[in-house]
């Protein structure tokens, strides 16, 4: 009986994934090019932001310093277009492969030597930073110059992946899909199970034979290497990457802001989440233009933070399901290193 | 009779506290044994030791014949030997069926048989109905009963329960005698650290007594109460039946 219950809210819940990603499809042949660049940006930071709420809503490990994985894509798939023609197809496998394994060593040594929770986020953001500062002194790949795509043809070159606005934006919307389905895939999976059990407590995880250790390495390494692969379109969508842009701490806080928003280790957060933040944070920046009051923008994402977290620590997704109680949720969570703090 | 485990001369020292001293005992399969004692008495520690939270300072722990005392705890389990927690610690933001699936992903990678085996373990402690609960929607019983479920899927050989009881009022405390009895019976071997002493009189067929951290007697429960040794650690000196 159970079990039939849950294939009627399973039905339930792709077929409302379904619905949002081809309302999705219709807009994006309906609007204009602002919009559209608009979404194209918060589709990829959605996708980007599953990487970040697959490693901190059901890993439990606590990255701010994203941007660094998210750097390593975009170069890897600018290094190889833009000096040698490769199609951006390679750059992203490899700067996926690249950015698993430096993630993998980050989070390796860092569990080997018990650097854990809020230290092991400030160990992140200090490789960010590092990783930055080295890409903008080296002239190879153009410094703090940065590297410049070639302006796209016109013409959809999927081989390339290069194309109009709307080209990317059917890139980002089938990336977001990828992801939305992916954490609720995961979150589902042997993998999903064990990774929360230590997210929720990583000593009685343990104590039922859960190798944690070899856990949260494989879980930022596959979040390293997503959010490489949203880093790579990202750079293309650009058409330009400087790595104080690229992977400066502003993109971290991009990628985790649609999570935390939206509701962190919920498959759907992210997507709402990113909805909110980053059309009003684009807003508030084109209005403190206007206004003359540069940093506005940071202003609306600092508010919106607080408020959420206020209001519906939550996030904004699990709020509206338990509102309308439809849809069960996979795994829902607050962070679990600040609740401990809390606590 | 086979012993599944044997403790030898287990010794664990904290600085300034020898909280285990020299204890050895040995567990016979499909029995229900008991290790007691007055507060401080090292039960803990020593159930610690074998479940490998702890290291041991000296001393051996064979389970199977094979040490495992240099054994991270997720080892340890995957040998056969489960454990729950005398405070309960249920993942909070899983339901009871999630938790219950946890242990079964240390011999499978199946969802499907993970959950299977989740549904065996709820029946096992009579929680089933509760399946789709949350945790924090559970009853204090309840909850350590989530924890004797979550145990389970693993598919241990050993048991081991740190005060199950505790905190329990006695019709509470019989269901889970009853649970015990149950699992036994199916040949699963259980060490529990138990506080309640009549509890203990009805489930276990040996107990292991310590008291600073040594053992100072073991036998079936009738014996052990009548010993002089087992009265004074618990009454003081002075106290004779």
């Amino acid at each position: 009986m159970q079990r039939t219950s849950d294939q009627a809210s399973d039905i339930k819940r792709w077929g409302a994934g379904a619905l949002v990603f081809a309302a999705l499809a219709v807009v994006g042949g309906m609007s204009n090019a602002y919009v559209i660049s608009l979404l194209t940006i918060v589709l990829l930071f959605t996708f980007m932001g599953q990487s970040w709420n697959l490693m901190l809503g059901i890993g439990g490990q606590l990255s701010i310093g994203h941007a660094l994985f998210v750097g390593i894509g975009a170069y890897a798939v600018a290094i190889l277009n833009i000096k040698y023609g490769v199609t951006p197809w390679i750059g992203l496998l490899l700067g996926a492969v690249i950015a698993g394994f430096v993630g993998a060593v980050l989070a390796w040594l860092s569990f080997r030597f018990e650097v854990r929770g809020i230290y092991f986020a400030l160990l992140t953001i200090a490789a960010a930073e590092f990783a930055r500062i080295m890409f903008g002194g080296w002239d190879y790949v153009g410094g703090m110059q940065g590297l410049f795509y070639q302006a796209p043809s016109s013409a959809i070159d999927l081989g390339m992946l290069r194309g109009d606005a709307r080209f990317y934006y059917f890139v980002a919307l089938a990336l977001a899909a990828i992801g939305v389905a992916g954490t609720e895939l995961i979150s589902r999976s042997y993998w999903g199970y064990v990774w929360r059990a230590m997210r929720d407590d990583d000593e009685a995880a343990r104590a039922l034979g859960v190798r944690t250790f070899r856990h949260k390495v494989l879980v930022v390494s596959i979040s390293a290497a997503t959010a490489a692969i949203g880093g790579g379109v990202l750079g293309l969508v650009q058409g330009a990457i400087f790595p104080d842009s690229i992977m400066g701490m502003a993109i971290s806080v991009d990628v985790l802001i649609g999570p935390v928003v939206g509701g962190l280790g919920t498959a759907f957060g992210p997507l709402v989440g990113s909805m909110a933040a980053i059309p009003l944070h684009h807003a508030m920046g084109a209005l403190g233009d206007a206004l003359g009051l540069p940093g506005l923008n940071s202003v609306a994402y600092g508010a919106v933070l607080i408020l959420v977290v206020w209001f519906l620590p939550d996030g904004i997704w699990p709020s509206i399901v338990r509102l309308y109680g439809a849809i069960q949720l996979p795994a829902r969570g607050p962070i679990p290193q600040l609740r401990k703090v809390e606590e | 009779m086979t012993a599944l485990l044997e403790v030898k001369n287990l010794t664990r020292a904290f600085v300034g506290l020898v909280a285990v001293n020299d204890v050895s005992f040995s567990l016979q399969a499909g029995r229900i044994t008991a290790l007691i004692g007055p507060n401080g008495a090292g039960k803990t520690t020593c159930f610690n030791l074998v479940a490998g939270a702890l290291r041991p300072t000296a001393g051996q722990v064979l389970f199977e014949g094979r040490s495992l005392e240099r054994e991270p705890p997720e080892a340890v389990c995957r040998m056969g030997i489960a454990r729950t927690f005398q405070i309960v610690r249920p993942m909070k933001d899983m339901s009871v069926l999630e938790n219950a699936m946890v242990g079964a992903f240390s011999w499978t990678t199946n969802v499907k048989e993970a959950r299977d085996k989740a549904y065996e373990s709820l029946d096992n402690v009579g929680l089933a109905g509760k399946a789709n609960a949350r945790t924090d929607q559970l009853t204090l019983p309840d909850r350590k009963m989530l924890e004797m479920a979550k145990a389970l899927s693993t598919r241990p050989k050993l048991l081991l329960l740190d005060e199950v009881m505790a905190g329990l009022r006695p019709t509470e405390a019989a269901g889970v005698v009853g649970v015990l009895h149950r699992l036994a019976e199916g040949g699963l071997t259980i060490l529990l650290v138990e506080h309640v002493m009549r509890i203990v009189m009805e489930v276990a067929s040996t107990v292991v007594v310590l008291h600073h951290g040594a053992k100072i007697a073991e036998g079936k429960p009738s014996e052990v109460v009548a010993d002089p040794a087992v009265l004074e650690s618990y009454l003081g000196a002075g106290f004779h039946a």
